[in-house]
């Protein structure tokens, strides 16, 4: 049954991983997509490594596909003016596509026996998350660091290249608004009549 | 029966839930379809703006901090996406990982300070 | 699943899951049916008006009849929007919302540390973490297929608004899963049996810990607020600005969608919220092992009642802070996101971690 399944999966995978660069619209090609990434998802479930399924969807349909649908949707790139340039670009998409190609078939054919007989979602734990929590944080210590400072560094630079400020804007300033006391709006006069202040 | 099938068999009902869930909303239009009037013409057609006429396309540009907001955003879920396996692993990985962790979001808060300094998180 | 399947073969076992599933289907959409009425009484009482009381006695039959009216109307998909994806968009927010409910346990099994749910997911929470992230498609493509200016502000707001709130939500999250040392929602409820002290939301048996995890669970309550554009968080569809926002082309039953997507993901966080901080189905205090070993039937129910009890108390709320709480403004609703409930449960999640490594909580 789990045979049959992978392969439903896989076929859905594969249809829409081309979709995805048939497409004529943009929008459409985003959301082929996502359908790929889900299906990714069923085929994680299906080796039983369930954490990673979990966190394609939450990280890449929920977070980068949601980036993408903004780009695609509201910025008014012109995809007929860029498809245009695709045909010079022919022969190495070719060459590309057979280095993939080679290297999947090398991996099957070296690799098949060892993956099918030792593979194990969750070595050592009963879950999958736990078996990656146990050795990530632990044994793959320093990448995990490395982790955290290509982070920043993507933080750092998406800031630095996207912040405009426009000095014509009011901010509001919370602390500022909440300290302000009455003495220091207005004081009370007592002028005499006809002298004024 | 396998562990794996048991898994997978386990995520089967989702699966029949999300086709079930479609089915409804489905019905739910094609009844709407088949049962109330269909009547189009051009003004009831047309985009709602106030009742005048739509100037131009509406997809526009718009304010690049919205980018910016999904892209903080993208970061701080991989953030969140590290804690879960820490979070139930935290018992056996004990005070090596406790601490690795804490350095790990340490370089990120230098990152959240640098950010909030720049002004990146207000909204103008 | 499997376990059906392994005791009742493989025709029955999957016939069982089916009737379960097609029952479990009924009553949710019964009981939304009756929570939106809820909805519209609780804020009509606020306001000092009857609410709906027409249709049927006390006006029961309101959102029947409503349901009616919407199956009328005539779809109008104006003339500039991309047919597709404005109709996907609706089916694509009620069918994930409605998916969602496919991992939520809602009472105890007849054995002990097993639940009844359709789905017994061991990374539950991530499931509904990820589903709830999703929520913002529905949005975004209603928004830009409408091809009209409210919708696509709106949809805008909305999507910046929903992907600001999730963060606080997860890290909310991590927090009750560092306490459990699981993502199974039937062991993190039953890690909170014995009594309302045991409940996350109170966890007096990590005592200090109540300084952080209540106000954890006020985070997740105005997070979930916002997650599902609740007011006083309905920037995207702020009717005196933006008219109706993403929704504006929208009539008849896709708008229908919309909203039936929307109040099954109010219910959905209500029930999460239940499940993680308010100790799920276990009663305010402790049946008592032999009680619960003699009559598991009777726990069944109870349990089940519970769930339900919390759930409408939690919807009550979100109806009450719909009435009395005035809507924010764009600027200070980041604000409040951004600089404040995610540095906030950032130093929880610490807090918490450092208890549990120091003080051997998981083992």
């Amino acid at each position: 049954m789990a045979v049959i399944a992978f392969y439903l999966i896989a076929a859905v995978v594969l249809v829409s991983a081309l979709s995805v660069i048939m497409a004529r619209n943009p929008v459409h090609s985003v959301l082929w997509l996502i359908l790929a990434f889900f299906s990714s998802a069923g085929l994680l479930v299906l080796i039983g490594a369930e954490f990673l399924a979990m966190l394609l969807v939450v990280v890449y349909v929920g977070a980068v596909a949601v980036l993408f649908l903004f780009v695609v949707m509201m910025l008014d790139v012109d995809f007929v003016e860029l498809k245009r340039g695709t045909l010079r670009y022919w022969p190495f998409a070719v060459l590309v596509g057979i280095i993939f190609a080679a290297e999947i078939v090398l991996a099957s054919v070296i690799g098949t026996a060892d993956m099918e007989t030792n593979f194990d979602a969750s070595p050592g734990a009963e879950t999958n998350a736990e078996a990656i929590g146990q050795v990530m944080y632990t044994q793959y210590l320093l990448l995990f660091q490395m982790a955290g400072i290509i982070l920043l560094v993507a933080m750092v630079g998406a800031i630095v290249l996207t912040l405009r400020h426009r000095p014509e804007t009011k901010r509001q300033n919370i602390a500022k608004q909440t300290s302000r006391r009455r003495s220091d709006a207005y004081e009370l006069k007592d002028p005499t009549p006809g002298q004024g202040i | 029966m396998s562990e794996i099938e048991r898994l997978a068999l386990d995520y089967l009902p989702v699966i029949i839930f999300l086709v079930i869930g479609a089915v409804i909303s489905g019905l739910f239009i094609l009844g709407s379809v088949l049962l109330a009037p269909s009547n189009p013409d051009p003004e009831k057609n047309s985009a709602y703006e106030c009742g005048f006429p739509a100037f131009d396309d509406a997809r526009m540009k718009f304010d690049v901090r919205f980018y910016l907001v999904a892209i903080l955003f993208i970061i701080f879920d991989l953030e969140v996406a590290f804690l879960f396996p820490w979070a139930v692993s935290l018992g056996t990985i004990g005070l090596v990982g406790f601490w690795s962790m804490v350095g790990f979001l340490g370089v990120l808060t230098i990152g959240f300070v640098y950010e909030w300094r720049r002004g990146a998180l207000e909204w103008e | 699943m499997s376990n059906y399947v392994e005791s009742l073969g493989q025709l029955w076992g999957p016939l069982l899951v089916l009737g379960q599933i097609a029952l479990f289907t009924l009553v949710l959409l019964l009981s939304i049916a009756f929570l939106l009425l809820l909805d519209r009484k609780v804020w009509a009482g606020v306001m000092m008006r009857k609410g709906p009381n027409v249709v049927g006695p006390f006006g029961l039959m309101q959102s029947f009849a409503d349901f009616g009216k919407f199956l009328l109307k005539e779809i109008v998909i104006p003339a500039g929007a991309n047919k597709t994806v404005f109709l996907i968009a609706p089916i694509l927010t009620c069918t994930l919302a409605f998916a969602a409910w496919a991992a939520i346990p809602v009472a105890p099994g007849t054995a002990s540390g097993t639940s009844w749910v359709i789905s017994n997911l061991n990374v539950g929470v991530l499931y509904l973490f990820a589903i709830s992230s999703l929520g913002v498609y529905g949005i975004i493509m209603g928004g830009w297929a409408s091809n009209s200016k409210y919708p696509f502000l709106g949809a805008l707001r909305s999507a910046a608004q929903m992907v600001s709130y999730e963060v606080s939500i997860g890290f909310v999250i991590v927090t009750v899963i560092l306490l459990v040392g699981s993502m199974n929602l039937t062991d993190i409820v039953n890690a909170q049996e014995g009594g309302i002290w045991t409940w996350h939301a109170f966890s007096f048996q990590h005592f200090p810990l109540i300084l952080v995890m209540f106000p954890m669970f006020i985070i997740f309550f105005v997070s979930a607020l916002a997650e599902t554009n609740r007011p006083p968080f309905d920037l995207p569809e702020a009717e005196s600005e933006l008219v109706a926002g993403y929704q504006v082309e929208y009539g008849s039953t896709p708008y229908l969608l919309f909203m039936l997507g929307e109040y099954l993901n109010i219910v959905l966080m209500c029930a999460l919220m239940t499940i993680l901080f308010l100790g799920g189905w276990h009663g305010p205090f402790a049946l008592g092992e032999e009680f619960v070993r003699d009559h598991p039937f009777v726990n069944a129910f109870a349990g089940l009642f519970w769930f339900m009890f919390k759930i409408l108390f939690l919807f009550i709320m979100f109806a009450m802070v719909k009435a009395i709480v005035p809507r924010y403004r764009y600027d200070q609703l980041m604000r409040l996101g951004w600089k404040i409930f995610l540095p906030t449960s950032l130093v929880a999640v610490l807090i918490v971690s450092g208890y549990v490594v120091y003080l051997g909580v998981q083992s």
